[in-house]
């Protein structure tokens, strides 16, 4: 049981710890890991910035400063070593919501009643464009004044307001509207972390040989479309798109499916 | 919205189908850029907000906060605070509301140094190489004289003796009790030169809702512009070189000036 679920449980235990720290420093003043996910200071001298913000703040015409600029190249390093979207299974609170909305969706059996989901995946990358052009036309950061991730972030560190109310509604749009709707075609952070993980080195890989067509991997993957290879072709998960959430290694009985580090060059989608 | 770029494995699309997506992609991108950029344009109007010290103007201020909220961390009073959703104020920014905590002037500024991309602007509270939390201009306290009791000719100085800046950032004026005749009224007067808009006086005032209240300097202060210039001040008169308007747009009166005294208008006229 723990087995097969061990990477959930790190995910787990990655996501809620990082809160916990942010909340300790706020609270107690335990100052390991300051501030929230849009900018913090680890260990009182690493900085630590959401690449995506700070592009918002350029677009806006902001000055960028110096600790802001290493925090975002160290943000963006990491997660191209270990994988652009790792930020949203391993890091993101929201992730905890929405996990929690696809798993009443595959026990009610909704996905059987809507089989299709009638939206593009692509949405998010127009979010990306929109909010960029926002920021330039009004001068502010456009996406940080609505996004429900800040919100909840920073409401569970500094004190929530309506901010359950953004909870609510992811929860309940993915739940009954879309299936994995925030996270796998609306929310441009993810959309800009999975532009970020087409860099990435340490990828999902399939073995074809191993694999039986259970289809269980592609049931529990909320970016269904990155297995396209599974029981086609011995490939590698290249898609930027794949948060590396792992849940498709753990579903598989076969050992199909296991994580790998990617070549420099000569692969491809 | 409907795929619009073909994926691996899709039926090709027939131009009418490509051009009908296309469509549909402007209509909701355009639906969803109005009401986002509509939304951001009201939440960041708001203008009745205390930032922390050393913060930018405004509008560079809502361009370059990134809402982490380490100032509110490092501020060892728990002045200020991030607004959240529901406060009605740009939401994730830094504020504080004096009434509730002022901003108690720590000489270190624990908040500014923090500040990760400079929306805190450390050289803007700096004199001389060191921080000066005397030089910042969080505010202006201005003091509404109808309700506060020293006008009324009550004694009170709560707000000079709570001035971290007293007698520089508020000073007690003498003038008589005009009522009584007798007595004399000591009138609270704020300084604009040296209030840092601390908040310290709208906390310590003792009137139900404070007669004596700090608001941001856009809001308090007004604008003389450049038609009107102190002759008699040599700086004040180095802003005719910003006057702009060389041409009056005004008609001048074609009628030669008359001495008004003398015209009597013909009723003396025989």
């Amino acid at each position: 049981m723990i087995s097969k679920n061990k990477y959930l449980i790190l995910r787990r235990f990655t996501q809620i710890g990082i809160m916990a720290l942010y909340i300790a420093a706020n609270v107690w003043g335990v100052n390991i890991l300051t501030g929230n996910l849009s900018s913090s200071l680890f260990l009182g001298m690493i900085p630590l910035s959401d690449p995506y913000a700070a592009l918002q703040m350029f677009a806006a015409g902001a000055v960028i400063s110096a600790d802001l600029l290493i925090g975002v190249a160290i943000i963006v390093v990491f997660y191209m070593l270990v994988g652009g979207r790792a930020f949203c299974s391993w890091v993101c609170p929201v992730n905890m919501i929405t996990d929690l909305s696809n798993y009443i969706r595959r026990k009610a059996g909704f996905n059987a009643i809507q089989k299709r989901q009638p939206a593009s995946r692509n949405m998010r990358y127009y979010v990306i464009l929109i909010s960029l052009i926002i920021s330039f036309a009004l001068g502010v950061t456009a996406f940080e004044f609505i996004s429900p991730i800040s919100m909840i972030h920073r409401g569970l560190i500094f004190g929530l307001g309506f901010g359950w109310a953004a909870m609510l509604v992811i929860f309940l749009f993915d739940l009954f509207v879309l299936k994995n709707g925030w996270c796998g075609y609306i929310c441009p952070l993810g959309g800009f972390y999975s532009i970020l993980a087409n860099f990435s080195f340490i990828k999902v890989s399939h073995d074809v040989d191993k694999c039986t067509e259970c289809m269980k991997c592609k049931e529990v993957c909320p970016e269904g479309q990155v297995l396209h290879m599974v029981g086609k072709k011995t490939m590698k998960v290249l898609s930027g798109e794949c948060t590396n959430c792992a849940r498709c290694i753990e579903v598989c009985d076969d050992d199909a499916l296991n994580f790998s580090i990617k070549k420099f060059i000569g692969e491809r989608k | 919205m409907s795929n619009n770029i073909p994926e691996k494995g899709q039926k090709n699309l027939t131009r009418r189908e490509f051009l009908l997506n296309m469509a549909r992609t402007v209509g909701l991108v355009s639906l969803g850029g109005l009401v986002w950029s509509a939304y951001v344009d009201e939440v960041t109007a708001s203008s009745l907000l205390l930032r922390p010290p050393g913060a930018l103007k405004e509008d560079d201020f809502l361009s370059t906060c990134i809402k982490c909220g380490m100032c509110v961390e490092a501020c060892p009073f728990d002045t200020l605070l991030l607004a959240k959703p529901g406060d009605n104020k740009p939401i994730g920014t830094p504020y504080f509301t004096p009434r509730e905590i002022p901003c108690y002037m720590c000489p270190d500024i624990p908040c500014v140094p923090v500040c990760p991309t400079g929306a805190l602007d450390q050289s803007s509270v700096t004199t001389n190489g060191k921080l000066d939390i005397n030089v910042a201009d969080m505010g202006l306290a201005i003091i509404d004289n109808n309700s506060c009791i020293a006008f009324w000719g009550i004694q009170c100085d709560a707000c000079y003796r709570a001035c971290p800046l007293l007698g520089e950032a508020i000073s007690v004026e003498y003038s008589k009790n005009e009522r009584t005749g007798k007595h004399a009224l000591m009138t609270p007067v704020v300084h604009m030169d040296a209030c840092t808009g601390c908040g310290l006086c709208e906390k310590a005032c003792v009137t139900e809702k404070a007669a004596i209240f700090v608001l941001p300097r856009e809001v308090a202060l007004g604008h003389a512009g450049d038609h009107y210039i102190r002759s008699w001040d040599e700086k004040d008169e180095k802003r005719l070189e910003n006057a702009t308007a060389t041409t009056t747009t005004t008609e001048i009166s074609k009628r030669s000036a008359i001495d008004s005294l003398n015209d009597l208008g013909g009723i003396l006229d025989d």
